[in-house]
């Protein structure tokens, strides 16, 4: 497991040169047919997207089956307006659960990251592996006495409790990429540091923090997209007057007997826009907490 | 003395918070949540203390691996993975190959086809349970509008209210959601293939599919890996989707984390528990000797 970010250049960056194909009739005719391939696969990806669009600006009118995938007969804001007074009280308590959630998972990993990269000692292996599989368990595995535990230790249902959860629940990835992150520092810029006087936390501080901005912003991003998502731990810990937005969209969608479309999914594109907008506006970092997560060198 | 403290004190100041949290959180719970798995901690009095707990060993294991029901969450469960892992991977596959070679508009393929990964499993649920309607005919919507309206009608079916395989249906957007990521991942590992390796062998006078045969699938292989471990151990712990548009009473639908979340709810602990170690020994024996050879592998290099 040694991707790193930089690693990603590979896919973000240029493709490869041109090959040299014999036939050049039958190189076009299969260029065309590639391009009618990926467009084909572009609008099945999204469709949903259109669903989403379209009902969410849907009024009561556009009801029938019929006009399921016609554009709305007269455009409404009525569902947005609702999702969002549904809405925007989760959508405020899940930002302050992911903010302090992904920095400290974040600081913590990178303290570990830097000690599993940068000093060998007996079991180093071990560790690791034993800190990596903590990101792969059921987390069904340890609900129940987890429950039991943050009952008994008086931590507020809510947030509070999950703010906790996903610091801890977090430590093995944030772990796995900073160590990935720090074995490409190399070895003589800290020993640099030994030599002028400077014990480990110096050199933590002061030469490895200010190094490693980039790998921050890809565990902040992915600690930010997985906490905000994050269902599971919403069920077990939270209610719907105290949890995050995931717990009140699906509230909102499969709360009554029939559910309101137009609202639900004005609410599904509400409760996506902050992910959506971090995936737009920071992709490539994005891409980076993908790989990093998964890939070995 | 002194000396192995400036020695092994740093380090261990740094890393010992999380040690200590993931010696707890994961390890120590794991072994509470086996205990009370052996327990007959069935009703609400005994969760709160109000009644009394005995030990039971292995019952609840047998009890449940003897229902049909839990039977029927297994078999599910199966079917969930081999429709989402085998959807994911062909499509995650043919959509990094095509994009491999020098194509226009590469960024904004590959961004789209990656897009639904940033969104939540619930927000896409709310979306999924419209287009995976099972009305059919006049009251159709959904996809089965849709095949209507494109001349495919015979393609219409009613999805996840199917009794045998509605939890395929459930995969649909689960492979809708992940393939761009195991796109992401095929597209690294063949721009990871040195361009003289596919030199060497075209020079050699390979034809295209030896050349795909013997050099580039095996240089994909890691990747392959890589990629049937994370999305197979996702798979495993499907949960959000079902939740989302399902709902968890639903049979057909129903997998054993949902049978977790259920016992949980009625307050059935000691089945709860059992059903999350049946779901940590599955993902075990997929995860760990994955771990185990590349840490071994990385330890070579």
């Amino acid at each position: 497991m040694t991707a790193t970010v930089e690693q990603l250049g590979s896919i973000t960056g240029q493709p490869r040169p041109q090959d040299r194909v014999p036939g050049r009739g039958r190189y076009a005719l299969g260029r065309t047919a590639k391009y009618a391939v990926l467009l084909f696969f572009l609008l099945v990806v999204l469709i949903p997207v259109y669903v989403l669009f379209v009902t969410s600006f849907k009024g009561a009118g556009d009801a029938s089956p019929t006009r399921a995938w016609n554009l709305p007969q007269s455009w409404t804001t009525e569902n947005w307006t609702a999702a969002w007074d549904a809405l925007a009280p989760a959508i405020w308590r899940t930002v302050q659960m992911v903010v302090p959630a992904a920095i400290i998972s974040s600081l913590l990993g990178s303290m570990n990251g830097f000690v599993l990269a940068k000093w060998r000692f007996r079991g180093a292996d071990l560790v690791f592996t034993l800190i990596l599989f903590g990101m792969f368990i059921p987390y069904q595995a340890v609900m129940i006495p987890l429950l039991q535990l943050v009952l008994n230790a008086g931590i507020p249902s809510g947030i509070p409790s999950l703010i906790l959860l996903h610091v801890i629940y977090g430590i093995p990835i944030t772990t796995l990429i900073f160590r990935n992150y720090y074995l490409s520092v190399p070895n003589e810029l800290l020993e640099a540091a030994r030599v002028d006087g400077a014990g480990m936390m110096r050199t933590y501080a002061s030469v490895v923090l200010p190094i490693s901005i980039p790998a921050f912003v890809v565990v902040l991003i992915w600690q930010f997209t997985s906490a905000w998502n994050d269902f599971l731990f919403a069920v077990f810990f939270s209610s719907s007057r105290n949890g995050p937005v995931t717990l009140a969209l699906n509230n909102l969608a499969n709360g009554a007997l029939l559910t309101n479309y137009g609202v639900s999914m004005a609410g599904a594109l509400l409760a996506s826009l902050p992910t959506l907008l971090v995936y737009v506006l920071l992709g490539k970092y994005f891409i980076g907490g993908l790989m990093s997560g998964s890939v070995k060198g | 003395m002194p000396r192995h403290l400036r020695r092994w004190g740093p380090p261990l100041l740094l890393i010992a918070p999380s040690l200590i949290l993931l010696a707890v959180f994961v390890y120590g719970l794991i072994a509470v949540n086996a205990k009370t798995s052996a327990t007959d901690m069935h009703t609400a009095a005994q969760t709160t203390g109000r009644a009394p707990v005995h030990g039971v060993g292995l019952k609840n294991y047998f009890d449940l691996l003897g229902s049909e029901a839990f039977q029927h969450s297994l078999r599910n469960l199966v079917i969930y993975t081999v429709v989402f892992l085998g959807g994911t991977m062909l499509f995650g596959f043919l959509w990094a190959w095509l994009l491999d070679r020098p194509v226009r508009f590469e960024g904004w393929f590959r961004s789209i086809y990656l897009f639904p990964m940033a969104i939540s499993f619930v927000a896409s649920g709310v979306v999924w349970r419209w287009l995976l309607n099972s009305n059919q005919g006049e009251s159709a919507s959904g996809l089965n509008r849709l095949f209507q309206m494109v001349g495919l009608p015979f393609l219409q079916n009613n999805w996840w209210n199917n009794v045998d395989y509605g939890i395929a249906a459930i995969a649909i957007p689960a492979i809708w959601q992940m393939s761009g990521y195991v796109m992401a991942l095929f597209l690294a590992g063949f721009r990871g293939i040195p361009e003289e390796l596919r030199e060497a062998a075209r020079i050699d006078g390979a034809s295209e599919w030896k050349l795909y045969r013997h050099v580039i699938f095996p240089q994909l292989s890691p990747v392959a890996l890589s990629a049937v471990i994370i999305v197979g151990h996702m798979s495993l712990k499907a949960f959000d989707l079902i939740m989302s548009i399902s709902k968890p009473a639903n049979y057909q639908t129903k997998v054993p984390a949902i049978d977790m979340y259920v016992f949980k709810s009625s307050f059935n602990y000691a089945n709860a528990a059992a059903v999350g170690v049946i779901l940590l020994v599955i993902v075990a024996i997929l995860v760990v000797p994955y771990l185990v050879h590349t840490t071994r592998t990385e330890k070579k290099s």
